[in-house]
């Protein structure tokens, strides 16, 4: 449905965006993830087309919308568009605001057509209000109505949630994705923050300095980082030094790891092998610590953070390393005192030194 | 991410779209810079008798008048208009609602206004004076026709722009940092000093420069109370002396004093810029005072106020009423409708060429785009009576060299085109009034987001269909408000009307400004109450919308 293939972008000599290449399928809800100043924006407005492109093509469902010398205009491309500070027009009602992309429809069926919006976004009570009158998240949803109300081809969401508080960000991305799920959109939404982006979308991008460094399930880029990057990004954890034995195994300080090591491209591109003897991070994520204790490994706590259902330990090794621990908390320990646990890695994940 | 300050996909870098905005953006820069440099110019050619007869005779009294005038003014409006400003927004007083907007009514009287009032009255053959005299022999009364009477008289009438910009600074401040100080170990008192008082600093050199401005341009009440300075001395060097080249030297050290007076204020708001605290942090506990104090604040607010403006008002109702049987006749229509149709016309050129110098500042905001609008609306501090000779000479100029062509052609005498019509007026009030047109319109403008644009776009919109659909809808109110201040203003403007005017042409303001120098106060005060009347529109729309209202 949308296709990005090879683009580049940059304004004047600052390169802002490079060789991004993904796409979604018809109904697929993806997301551009990334620090501020990673280029994730940019991305959008091209997709959007109020930026024109360096290099590269983008599709929207097979079109060619932009490339290099020619951008069709924003209004052509038949997207919708939520932004960051919603952008409602203060002199329009909620109603009005909705039917603002609908000139080309006959004034029943535009009135129809508001309402069936209004009652997906359930504002139905408040069609004659002005948008200043409303809470935050009513004006959100009303500025979701208003980008669907034309149909469009695919969504783009700006950072859309980032200006609500966290109880009702967490809610209404739950509620925002029913309903583009129930409706059967394909959108683009642009955050960074992964909480929001792991409750609304079904694919991530991160993005780092104007690349997409993973383009993968929320699921894979916890558990199956490509790159360092991505590893510190997303989730909790920690880079314990181990070293390569053989094609299936690593050692760490805690033990030997059994698995697939995996190889470790460098910056140049060229990929070598990890061969016995070299030097690797493995990532150790505070839900692969259990306590366990039984164990004959012992860790002392040197802080502790009360999450309600659990604690998040960091304990320190025999070694002085430290590692994050994800614990049941009605596993009360004190500080200082030491603790069995034990290792559960499914995968192992390790980026040569 | 925020949104990238760089210009979108508009046509982003192509040039034929710059070409539009620059030249409008110029063509307003030229505006200021010509009659500047008009008047410059005669400094490039002094003719030795006039700079001497100047040096001699006007100098030295219109220098030192104008100094102690600005010194005056600028004191006493910083002392008053920053004490009202602190009491009515962070004490509490009975009566502190009313004044706060009430304080703000005397900018519907044109300071020459609230001067020959004061000066019917309390003159040697005045009301007040003589009741004294006859009834209870007392005499001696200092005369109001001095430098102290002008300078109380000015402050009076200035003092609202420094109550006005302290106030919202003042307002602004919320009450965190003051119990931040307090929670620090400062009493409420120190902290006044220590705080708030600093804080408001930028707000208060903000609106001490707007009344020094006017201070300089001022030229109705030096006028009424024989107080010469600058603008006085270029009206006689003008009338009296027919100099224009003289007028043209005393307009270029006015206008030195000003430029002086303008750099001071900006490199004060560059160097004093105070972020304001994040809203919501508490409007500002206030202090309760006492019994004996409360008293004593409502007492000084209700004097201002009553010497401000009640009283003022009131006999100028009064000796409306005395000729209103005489007076009101077809020459007073003539009067009102020359008033109403000036300003009219006046208050449209401002408001369309304000509308194209902040579209043209959207399409282009670059920094020499800005520079350039900042000083196409400089124009607000060159005073009415430079504005009046640097525009009048080229005119003239363009006149002469009209009429000697059409000679070489046609051998035929012309009159004069452009002189003794509309022309320099209007194009003296652009320059002037530009500003006063431009804040509303800068204001509305901004409130028209970026991502606004796009989401009409986006939403099938673009061109001339987005300006109707959401733009005018959402500027209506900046561009009524930019029209109705330039209107006001305009109306009760006085010098360049008075000098440039077509012949025969009188105004409202210029009967009041002939009433006056004639000491007939009561003929006077009729065409003053219609300018104080229609003056009083925007100072309510300013209450409504300021936050005097808490």
């Amino acid at each position: 449905m949308l296709a990005l293939d090879h683009i580049a972008q940059s304004y004047g000599a600052k390169p802002v965006l490079h060789d991004v290449s993904f796409s979604l399928s018809p109904g697929q809800i993806g997301c551009l993830l990334g620090p501020s100043g990673c280029g994730k924006t940019t991305a959008l407005r091209l997709v959007a087309g109020f930026e024109k492109p360096d290099a590269g093509e983008i599709r929207i469902a097979g079109e060619l919308v932009a490339r290099p010398g020619f951008s069709l205009a924003p209004e052509k491309r038949r997207v919708g568009l939520v932004f960051q500070d919603y952008a409602l027009f203060p002199h329009l009602t909620v109603a009005g605001n909705v039917a603002f992309g609908l000139a080309h429809l006959g004034p029943a069926d535009r009135a129809w057509r508001v309402d069936e919006m209004l009652e997906l976004v359930g504002l139905v009570q408040e069609a004659d209000a002005f948008p200043h009158q409303l809470s935050g998240g009513q004006q959100q949803r009303v500025a979701l109505a208003r980008a669907l109300a034309p149909r469009p081809r695919l969504l783009l969401l700006d950072e859309p949630f980032s200006n609500l508080d966290v109880e009702l960000r967490e809610k209404l991305s739950l509620e925002v994705r029913d309903i583009l799920k129930h409706e059967a959109i394909t959108a683009l939404l642009v955050t960074h923050d992964q909480h929001e982006a792991f409750a609304m979308a079904d694919v991530i991008g991160v993005m780092h300095k104007g690349m997409v460094q993973q383009w993968d399930s929320p699921y894979n880029l916890y558990h199956q980082p490509a790159n360092r990057f991505v590893a510190n990004f997303i989730g909790q954890g920690v880079l314990l030094p181990g070293e390569v034995l053989n094609s299936r195994q690593v050692e760490i300080e805690l033990g030997v790891l059994e698995g697939h090591i995996p190889t470790d491209c460098d910056e140049e591109g060229g990929c070598a092998r990890c061969e016995k003897g070299c030097q690797v991070e493995v990532l150790i994520r505070p839900d692969d610590i259990i306590h366990d204790d039984a164990s004959l490994l012992t860790a002392e706590v040197e802080r502790k953070a009360f999450r309600g259902a659990e604690f998040l330990y960091t304990l320190k090794l025999p070694g002085g390393s430290r590692v994050l621990a994800q614990v049941d908390s009605h596993h009360n320990h004190a500080l200082g005192e030491r603790i069995g646990i034990r290792l559960g890695i499914d995968h192992v994940v390790a980026f040569r030194k | 991410m925020t949104p990238t300050g760089k210009a979108p996909s508009e046509g982003a870098f192509s040039i034929s779209s710059s070409v539009l905005p620059w030249s409008v953006t110029l063509g307003l820069v030229l505006l200021v810079l010509i009659p500047m440099g008009v008047v410059a110019s005669a400094m490039l050619d002094p003719d030795q008798s006039i700079w001497a007869h100047l040096w001699d005779y006007v100098l030295p009294e219109v220098l030192l008048n104008t100094l102690w005038l600005a010194l005056g003014v600028g004191l006493g409006v910083t002392l008053l208009g920053t004490g009202l400003a602190w009491l009515t927004a962070a004490c509490e007083f009975p009566g502190r609602r009313f004044f706060t907007w009430a304080l703000l009514l005397p900018l519907a009287l044109p300071a020459y206004v609230t001067a020959f009032v004061w000066i019917g009255l309390l003159d040697f053959t005045g009301a007040l004076p003589t009741w004294l005299r006859e009834t209870w022999g007392i005499t001696g009364i200092p005369p109001i026709r001095s430098r102290g009477g002008v300078i109380l008289v000015m402050v009076l009438a200035l003092y609202p722009y420094v109550y006005l910009t302290a106030r919202s600074a003042f307002q602004g401040q919320g009450r965190r940092l003051l119990e931040a100080a307090q929670s620090l170990g400062v009493s409420r008192r120190r902290a006044f000093f220590r705080v708030a008082l600093p804080m408001a600093r930028p707000g208060i050199v903000a609106g001490l420069s707007l009344a020094l401005m006017e201070t300089l341009a001022d030229f109705g009440t030096v006028a009424v109370f024989n107080y010469n300075t600058f603008t006085t001395a270029i009206y006689k060097a003008w009338f009296s002396m027919f100099s224009l080249p003289a007028a043209s030297q005393l307009a270029t050290m006015l206008v030195f004093f000003v430029l002086t007076l303008v750099l001071f204020e900006q490199f004060t708001r560059a160097s004093h810029s105070y972020a304001t605290p994040a809203r919501g942090s508490g409007g500002s506990r206030r202090i309760r005072l006492s019994g004996g104090l409360a008293w004593l604040a409502w007492a000084w607010a209700a004097l201002v106020f009553l010497l401000a403006f009640l009283v003022p008002m009131l006999q100028l109702l009064f000796w409306t009423r005395q000729v209103l049987g005489e007076d009101l006749d077809a020459r007073y229509l003539a009067f009102a409708s020359h008033s109403l149709l000036l300003a009219g016309l006046g208050a449209g050129l401002v408001v369309a060429l304000a509308l194209a110098l902040g579209y043209a500042q959207r399409l282009r905001p670059t920094g020499p785009m800005q520079f350039a609008s900042r000083l196409a609306t400089l124009g607000y501090a060159l005073p009415g009576a430079v504005l009046a000779v640097g525009f009048y000479i080229p005119v003239a100029g363009l006149d002469n060299l009209l009429i000697d062509t059409w000679r070489e052609w046609t051998g035929e005498e012309i009159g004069q085109v452009l002189g003794g019509t509309l022309a320099v007026m209007l194009l003296a009030y652009c320059a002037r009034f530009l500003a006063v047109g431009y804040g509303p319109v800068e204001t509305g403008l901004a409130r028209i987001t970026r991502a606004m644009d796009e989401a009409a776009q986006v939403l099938g919109r673009t061109g001339l269909r987005r300006l109707a659909a959401v733009h005018l809808p959402l500027l209506r109110g900046p561009l009524l408000a930019a029209a109705a201040l330039a209107f006001v203003d305009i109306m009760k403007e006085l010098p360049i009307t008075l000098m440039t005017r077509p012949f025969g042409w009188d105004t409202l303001a210029t009967r009041v400004f002939e009433m006056t120098s004639e000491g007939e106060w009561e003929r006077a005060a009729l065409p003053a109450v219609a300018i104080c009347l229609v003056g009083l529109l925007p100072v309510f729309y300013l209450i409504r919308h300021s936050d005097a209202r808490t």
